[in-house]
């Protein structure tokens, strides 16, 4: 890549930059180290005459990389919107003098710390190319759902309408799942005050004379390789028959399982007068609007309990611990079915808190009041099946009484399960364990790291980030419906169409090569050079997004689509091999070298701070804004995530004489706020080895330190930059100075 | 004038809260043009307000810089902020909006040195925080305010301080005499993402809140515990600066009853859920929070957070709609009264400081909104095909928390689109 890069360096002086630095001096930096090829000034750079100075040196063709020394990265991004051109910006208004005081002490660290910005600029410009797409893959507007369930089918007809193609697989003989079972469901429209009708049928005809949508009934996903743009797809019928389709996107809508109410032993399941909700479900519809007749002797049921949390919300072996969130909405709907055909049945809804959220919920739950279902707030610990009908024990929580009564028919309200296949993070069964069961891969996924999507908690695959509920471990693949999270039917055709959208969305991107979310609209993508390759395998293990497979050889493969570009390949590899256009080894290590050491007795520490550019970075730009000052020692540097810190940057920064280092990134393990999932966590993993090297280089541990910090520690950062020059007072210079 | 190309294949969402962003991103990133408007002169909305979310006592910010990043990359979103919405007509595929911009008095100059503020002394109360203090007539919303420019407040016009303000401009972003405007824009679809806003408490006359001072919202608790907020993230109570060791927090206030929003708000349970942990952040053992409620709602797997929440044992849940909050005017504690409905008993509980937690109604009601639009009878917008191309997003939907908010926010993004790529296909 013998590209010729010519550096211009624009120095603001604008923002007080001009009052509190010596810009001329700057440029000389600029020029002398830095090795620009031009420079200039402007009292206003941001302004349009200041962008217009910098264009117009672009449309000569003069400089092919521009530094720009003014204001942080996150601000004046609309002035700053320079196209075919390697840009980086130096922070020299929020990194510099908005964090030390106005003082004639002060003055020399400061230019010290502008000057030394201006050399790293520079020194990363030399080492960043214009990104470009690999172009894998092309534009494939077919869009693969899995799962004919209503969250499947609404993802099928959105998709279609926004004009994609859509190959629907289900592995039942008929679309519908779950909800063709119901014999009607709750109101998601105003009034909320019966069922409605389930829905099946009128989304079934739609899909039938869709023909954007091809249905795959009877039929399983057993292969699925490739990436987003290209994912080749084996479907594969009961009978063996296989085709291979390829899809640009996935939306993965397995459904749930019910729970197994034969496991609730005090509840005499085996009872025929003892139901789970999808029993009453049937009963009703074999009803259809006349009187529900209990199974064991058909006489019609003149008295039902509905048992909310049956075997939920509890620690009990065996039980779930969470909430299926639509069950307190389903008992009232079914207590409506017996009011509805006859409204003397005696119903009553046993809970301890009445969940019907949101604008409907209430009224619907009013409605249910209002036809006469009586709502108590109790525990039933027992149910025996007695001989008039089924005995039920249970603990009155408002009259604080234990009661015993009869009913008809008793319905578990029982929790849903995620059919989300495979759990690839399980760990192997020890040696002599005893397999019971295993799962039936959805996916079947032709990665490394596993045949499915990754679980969270309770083996629901849903996102881990609350503003990003589609934030998915495998790009271009998105689950919807109650396989993420539980959900009614309302949520779930809403979460089809958002999943929909993100599908469709990665479509778009991919066959531009963008980058998916957090980084979205990135081009730059990760490549190796194959013959420092030692096929050590840690960028494929570390991927935090399965993007990496091995070849036969145990060469990496990266995948442009399924890479998110946060560079955590890049951290793990000892060989130093792998690399992004504008984002390597190179564009942060010439960095930390570019940095002018004071020799040992200037008493001039250096401290080195990579920090995270989602939270940490931000989070030191408002300490300036609120002008919360921290030591003229240190350099800052923004690292694309804390995963992307390869230890030789500590290595070399300990070598050329750093006092101090300084990993900022965000909080890992469970509750992690990092967004590339692991990056933090795997920094961490690496940094604590890196005592090692400090001790082979007779170097204090305290010189290096790997901090969680939040976007939010605006006046916890300063403190920890602080800390360390104070430490590094303490503990002396290092003797690595040059 | 303020140049806006719109077209019928344009995307426009009205609100850039995190709903509003939200759906504008995933959009733009499809590759659609979008315009995204904000009443308020920052991108942020409700969220930018909040402390901590539940149930990872994360912080909203960090979002929001990912989101901001997002929009910052996008040529194709743009970003109009003091717009409101004033008329639409026409159909689907084919609206006109007409729109109202108040000035800003600060143009695109800004460099937000905040050489402006420096200079002015007049104050104004502080919207941001809930008017728990006060900010200077020309300001930056917030510290991460986007678009990231400085704001003069309109009753400054015309003042010395107006003159000091733009004379103290060293890159001439002042400018006095701008205007209103009233711009007309073609799109094809409309999101309608204007988000909620809390149920005015003083309403909710047997609590006091406009009677006492300790009693306060869940909102402004929020902003309390910001380090950066009107109390710089201490946790004290207004009458006295006393620190708030013992916190009642009153469920369902405003919500679920006849006289205020019949509607559950869904998100207050695990709001106070969330805030019993900020007594406990503040004051450790010493701290204690009484949750006084009829349901705990803490739906699917927020259930988590509820059990976690209920092993603390400084957190205690009493099961009563709370009847009535008097004041003992000696030391000022809120006393909650009523009746424990879990063995009826009757209570009368001092308090260090009582939060309400406000129930949610749209920040426009729908039923009188300048646009034609099948709404419920909460103000809500529904779902329904006769809304052609407009659809509702987040909150002004429904009662929602963040997450179930983005979720609808990025749904209402794909009909948006399949509106334009319908429009697309037929002037092919």
């Amino acid at each position: 890549m013998a590209v010729q890069k010519d550096i211009g360096a624009y120095i603001c002086s604008g923002c007080g930059l001009g009052d509190r630095l010596d810009c001329d001096q700057l440029e000389k930096v600029a020029k002398s180290d830095g090795r620009a090829k031009l420079t200039r000034q402007h009292e206003f750079l941001c302004s349009k005459a200041g962008v217009e100075m910098i264009q117009a040196d672009i449309d000569a063709g003069d400089v092919s990389h521009i530094v720009l020394g003014a204001c942080s990265r996150r601000a004046k991004t609309d002035a700053f919107n320079f196209e075919n051109v390697v840009m980086t910006r130096t922070n020299l208004r929020e990194g510099v003098i908005w964090v030390r005081p106005d003082t004639d002490e002060a003055r020399e660290s400061t230019q010290e710390m502008a000057d030394d910005y201006i050399r790293m600029g520079c020194a990363e410009v030399k080492y960043q190319d214009l990104p470009a797409p690999s172009q894998e893959q092309g534009l494939n507007r077919n869009m693969l759902v899995v799962g004919g369930g209503i969250t499947g089918m609404t993802s099928a007809i959105e998709a279609a309408k926004a004009g994609y193609n859509v190959g629907l697989v289900e592995k039942a003989g008929h679309l519908g799942g779950t909800a063709a079972a119901l014999y009607k469901r709750v109101p998601e429209r105003a009034p909320y005050s019966l069922p409605v009708d389930n829905g099946v049928d009128s989304l079934a005809t739609q899909i039938q004379g869709n023909p954007r949508i091809t249905v795959y009934l009877n039929s399983t996903v057993t292969k699925t390789s490739g990436a987003p743009g290209r994912f080749s797809v084996d479907i594969s019928t009961e009978s063996g028959d296989t085709t291979t389709e390829n899809f640009g996107a996935i939306v993965q809508s397995s459904g749930f399982e019910p729970y197994d109410m034969s496991q609730l032993t005090e509840f005499s399941p085996e009872s025929p007068d003892v139901v789970d909700q999808l029993g009453l479900e049937a009963l009703a519809k074999e009803a259809n609007g006349g009187a529900i007749k209990r199974p064991s002797d058909a006489k019609a049921v003149e008295s039902v309990l509905f048992v909310q949390c049956a075997g939920q919300r509890s620690e009990k072996e065996g039980h779930l611990s969470y909430c299926s969130g639509h069950c307190c909405a389903t008992s009232i709907k079914q207590a409506m079915y017996f009011k509805q055909a006859n409204p003397d049945t005696d119903t009553v809804v046993m809970y301890t808190d009445l969940r019907t959220p949101g604008a409907g919920g209430e009224d619907f739950y009013r409605s249910a009041q209002k036809q006469g279902v009586i709502f108590t707030k109790g525990e039933v610990s027992e149910v025996t099946p007695g001989d008039t009908g089924p005995l039920v024990k249970f603990n009155d929580l408002i009259l604080d009484e234990n009661v015993e009564q009869n009913f008809d028919l008793v319905v578990l309200a029982t929790g849903m399960l995620p059919n989300s296949g495979v759990n690839i993070d399980a760990p192997a069964p020890a040696e002599g364990e005893e397999v019971t069961e295993t799962p039936v891969s959805i996916l079947n996924l032709d990665y490394r790291q596993g045949k499915d999507i990754p679980q969270l908690v309770h083996g629901f695959t849903d996102s881990h980030f609350i503003c990003f509920p589609y934030e998915t471990r495998r790009t271009g693949i998105y689950t919807a419906g109650p396989v993420r999270r539980p959900m009614d039917i309302k949520q779930a055709m809403d979460d089809a169409t958002g999943a929909a959208m993100k599908a469709i969305q990665a479509i778009e991107n991919s066959s531009k090569g963008l980058a998916a979310h957090p980084r979205s609209g990135d081009l730059s993508f990760p490549s190796f050079r194959k013959e420092g390759c030692t096929q050590c395998k840690r960028c494929t293990v570390e991927c935090p997004f399965g993007a990496i497979n091995e070849d036969e050889r145990g060469f990496p493969q990266y995948n442009e689509g399924r890479c998110r570009r946060c560079g955590t390949c890049m951290g793990a590899c000892p060989v130093r091999v792998i690399s992004f256009a504008n984002y390597s080894v190179d564009s942060v290590g010439q960095q930390i070298k570019a940095v002018d050491m004071p020799d040992e007795f200037e008493e001039k520490p250096r401290l080195l701070a990579l920090a995270c550019e989602n939270d940490a970075y931000p989070a030191m730009d408002m300490a300036a804004m609120n002008k919360v000052e921290y030591s003229a020692y240190v350099r800052a540097i923004p690292v694309r995530c804390l995963g992307s810190v390869n230890t030789i940057w500590i290595t070399d920064a300990l070598n050329s004489g750093y006092d101090g280092i300084m990993l900022l990134g965000c909080q890992k393990g469970e509750n992690y706020q990092c967004h590339f999932v692991k990056g933090s966590e795997i920094a961490h993993i690496r940094m604590s080895k890196i005592d090692d090297t400090l001790s082979q280089l007779q170097l204090e541990k305290e010189r290096v330190g790997t901090h969680e910090v939040a976007i939010t520690d605006v006046e916890r950062i300063p403190q920890i930059i602080n800390e360390m020059a104070e430490t590094v007072q303490k503990i002396g210079m290092s003797p690595f100075k040059f | 004038m303020t140049d806006v190309v719109a077209t019928n294949q344009t995307i426009l969402v009205v609100g850039g809260g995190i709903s509003g962003m939200t759906a504008a991103l995933e959009a733009a990133e499809c590759g659609k043009d979008v315009i995204l408007l904000e009443k308020n002169p920052s991108l942020g909305g409700r969220v930018s307000q909040l402390y901590k979310y539940f149930p990872k006592l994360c912080f909203p910010t960090c979002g929001m810089e990912i989101n901001l990043r997002r929009i910052k990359a996008r040529n194709n979103l743009r970003v109009m902020t003091l717009a409101e919405v004033t008329k639409v007509s026409g159909d689907k595929g084919n609206y006109s909006v007409d729109v109202k911009i108040s000035p800003r008095y600060v143009n695109e100059n800004c460099t937000a040195c905040g050489a402006c503020s420096d200079a002015v002394s007049a104050e104004f109360d502080n919207e941001h925080n809930y008017n728990l203090d006060k900010r200077k007539g020309a300001y930056l919303p917030f510290t991460m305010a986007f678009p990231q420019r400085y704001v003069i407040d309109p009753a400054m016009i015309g003042t010395d301080d107006a003159a000091k303000a733009k004379d103290a401009c060293p890159v001439g972003a002042i400018d006095l005499d701008m205007a209103e405007e009233n711009i007309q824009l073609n799109v094809g679809s409309v999101v309608w993402a204007t988000g909620w806003k809390p149920y005015d408490a003083a309403k909710i006359q047997p609590y006091g809140y406009d009677r006492f001072d300790n009693v306060i919202t869940s909102v402004e608790l929020e902003r309390m515990m910001d380090p950066q907020g009107p109390t710089g993230g201490k946790l004290i109570r207004p009458s006295d600066g006393k620190e708030a060791k013992d916190v009642a927090f009153i469920q369902c206030a405003g919500s679920r009853d006849r006289n205020h929003l019949r509607h559950c708000s869904r998100i207050c349970c695990m709001a106070s859920l969330k805030q019993s942990t900020y007594t406990r952040e503040k004051f450790g053992d010493e701290g204690k929070s009484t949750i006084y409620y009829i349901d705990i709602r803490a739906i699917d797997r927020f259930e988590d957070f509820y059990q976690k929440v209920k092993s603390d044992s400084t957190v205690n849940f009493i099961k009563s709609k709370v009847a009535s909050v008097v004041e003992d005017k000696d030391t000022g504690n809120p006393i909650l009264k009523g009746v424990d409905t879990e063995g009826y008993k009757r209570y009368a509980n001092p308090h260090d400081l009582v939060v309400l937690a406000v129930g949610m109604e749209p920040s426009v009601n729908f039923n009188d909104a300048p646009v034609d639009i099948v709404s419920n009878e909460f103000g809500f917008i529904e779902a329904n095909p006769e809304n052609g191309g407009l659809f509702g997003a987040g909150c002004a939907s429904d009662a929602l928390d963040v997450n179930r908010a983005v979720q609808s926010a990025t749904a209402s993004a794909l009909r948006a689109i399949q509106v334009v790529n319908q429009v697309a296909e037929a002037e092919d």
